[in-house]
């Protein structure tokens, strides 16, 4: 197998990037409006920056996606660890939360849009959705993963049953919750994208739908270049997390 | 004084268990896999429902929670907290008693340097090696300061050679430590070199409780002789010390040469598989080398039972199937035995 030098994945982006220069400048699609050379977008890129239109936007969904995200997680993991501990409550409200969890976070807007009206909770009432169930589930199969004998070892040692939760249970769970934050923090901005875009004024989602009614290519892969950017440094953020706090015992 | 006694316990497979562990005694509980005996372990430790009463100092400890019971337990998988470095998986226990931090440090660094493993303090379980596993496990166990230690199967995982080294070692220091222990396996060997006493469980039943040469010598039922693996017992008539440090022992019409311990030999216990079966004679001395005819032949899945008649006496010899078809035994055959003296149990007193 051909060992690659680190930094290696810089390559094929370069050449992409020459390649979608090269064909846009010698315009062989039809059409230069529907692809921009690199070197335009990234000046659009700049001009939105320096007038503030890009930062406003991106500030709008950031602050969106972190509340969202943010109680979402929180209530998933506090939910999963209470369905992943007591067999009661997992059997109460698993089939519950089982009717739920296929819904796509966006099928819940008309009603959100309806419950809550058109402001700036309807998009992290959206985030929370999306966020809580993957973190729940995640998390309550974390919390039964742990092996009964180190609950019983914690048992024999004295341990009550909260210390053995916060001690053992938790910490133990914790690979498996990061795997539901991780996957859901990507999914967050894909989320708020698409809710912006059907029904909030502001945000990345809506600077996309008027850069596409204005047929503004530019702008329009100006955004998505921000949010494969924030994708990826979200799920790399928990990654890293993850990484961090298991790395001695995971 | 801490004397342990379960009286009419019963639970799951175990029906009315009735034993009396004495101060500081090392019972091993053996038996075959199902047989009840981590059941009962769990039972005095306190981490399974039961019907019966568990005495602990005389004092009924049903309704008290594993910690108050004084219990440290050494479990089957010996279950470290793999998120904890060593000196925290040590310390766990004190801590949740919420002792003084330099206490605990203390108590972490004496345990770690009695079981030889100070060095180890800073590292994960999962950097470990399997018998430093075990001796952190212990330590563990042993932190708070319990009464009684109850080990299930600590060694169960180990390779054979790690395991015979820690089995001497575990006993020594439960002997250093003054405490009550009861021990869990299902190898009879591993339970005679651990045990003052054995208490053979078979079918949730209590089925002998007693030294482990009384064991052997003595056993008080068919389901104990076939659990130890039916051994020919000898009984020696007369015995003559000879010059060159050995004994010469009569049992019946056998002869036999062992080394001389300084103990007058009363008993021999041979197992079945510890008889080697050779259809010539072998060369070399004619020493502790009985010649018989095959008078009974039971082919079992792996291996066969041979039975063969010494002039008064008849020994049951064991031999792996596949070397048994090679060998062309059949009844009325004269054969050769040989026993691995090595392997041989004797008591030095009548019972």
């Amino acid at each position: 197998m051909v060992r690659l030098r680190p930094g290696w994945g810089i390559v094929p982006i370069v050449i992409f990037i020459t390649l979608w220069e090269a064909i846009a400048r010698l315009n062989l699609l039809q059409g230069q409006n529907l692809l921009p050379p690199f070197s335009a977008t990234m000046e659009e890129f700049w001009l939105l920056l320096k007038t503030g239109i890009l930062s406003e936007n991106f500030l709008a969904s950031l602050i969106r996606v972190l509340i969202g995200f943010f109680i979402g997680s929180l209530a998933g993991i506090a939910m999963g660890i209470a369905m992943g501990w007591h067999n009661f409550m997992d059997k109460s409200l698993n089939p519950i939360f089982s009717l739920l969890y296929p819904i796509p976070a966006l099928g819940w807007l008309p009603l959100f849009m309806l419950w809550i009206g058109i402001n700036e909770l309807l998009p992290i009432a959206i985030i929370f959705v999306c966020s809580f169930f993957p973190v729940l589930y995640n998390t309550i199969t974390g919390v039964k993963n742990v092996d009964k004998s180190y609950v019983q070892a914690a048992r024999t040692l004295g341990a009550s049953d909260l210390r053995i939760l916060k001690t053992v249970i938790l910490p133990l769970a914790l690979p498996n919750i990061f795997t539901g934050l991780r996957l859901e923090a990507g999914m967050a901005w894909r989320t708020i994208i698409a809710a912006e875009m059907v029904a909030i004024p502001t945000g990345l989602g809506a600077l996309l739908m008027r850069a596409e009614s204005l047929i503004r290519v530019d702008i329009i892969i100006v955004v998505l270049i921000v949010l494969a950017v924030m994708c990826l440094i979200f799920e790399r953020f928990f990654a890293y997390l993850e990484w961090k706090i298991t790395k001695n015992w995971g | 004084m801490t004397s342990i006694e379960l009286k009419n316990i019963e639970k799951n497979i175990c029906q009315n268990v009735n034993l009396l562990i004495s101060d500081k005694e090392l019972m091993v509980f053996v038996g075959p896999t199902g047989a009840g005996k981590t059941t009962l372990l769990n039972i005095i430790a306190g981490i399974t429902k039961y019907n019966g009463s568990v005495l602990i100092d005389g004092n009924q400890v049903n309704h008290l929670s594993p910690n108050k019971r004084g219990v440290g337990y050494l479990f089957q998988d010996l279950a470290l907290f793999p998120h904890l470095d060593v000196g925290s998986n040590v310390a766990y226990g004190l801590r949740v008693q919420k002792k003084d931090e330099n206490k605990i440090n203390s108590r972490v660094k004496e345990l770690l340097k009695f079981l030889s493993i100070k060095h180890l303090k800073d590292r994960y379980p999962k950097e470990l090696s399997g018998g430093e596993r075990q001796r952190v496990a212990l330590a563990r166990a042993l932190a708070p300061y319990p009464k009684i230690l109850l080990l299930d199967e600590p060694l169960s995982s180990l390779d054979p050679t790690t395991s015979k080294h820690l089995r001497i070692e575990l006993r020594r220091i439960i002997k250093e430590m003054r405490i009550n222990a009861v021990y869990v396996t299902h190898d009879l060997t591993e339970a005679e070199k651990m045990a003052d006493r054995i208490a053979l469980i078979d079918s949730g039943q209590i089925q002998q409780v007693s030294k482990p040469q009384d064991m052997i010598f003595s056993p008080e039922s068919t389901t104990v002789s076939d659990f130890i693996g039916t051994p020919n017992i000898l009984t020696c008539d007369s015995s003559k010390v000879l010059e060159q440090g050995l004994i010469k022992l009569k049992c019946g019409n056998i002869s036999m040469l062992l080394p001389y311990e300084g103990n007058s030999i009363k008993k021999i216990a041979i197992f079945p598989p510890d008889i080697q079966v050779t259809t010539s004679k072998p060369s070399g001395p004619e020493v502790n080398l009985f010649r018989g005819t095959i008078v009974g032949l039971e082919l079992l899945t792996a291996v066969a039972r041979i039975k063969v008649q010494i002039e008064d006496n008849t020994l049951l010899a064991e031999q792996p199937i596949e070397t048994f078809k090679q060998m062309d035994l059949k009844l009325n055959k004269e054969v050769f035995l040989t026993p691995k003296l090595r392997r041989l149990r004797y008591t030095t007193t009548e019972s």
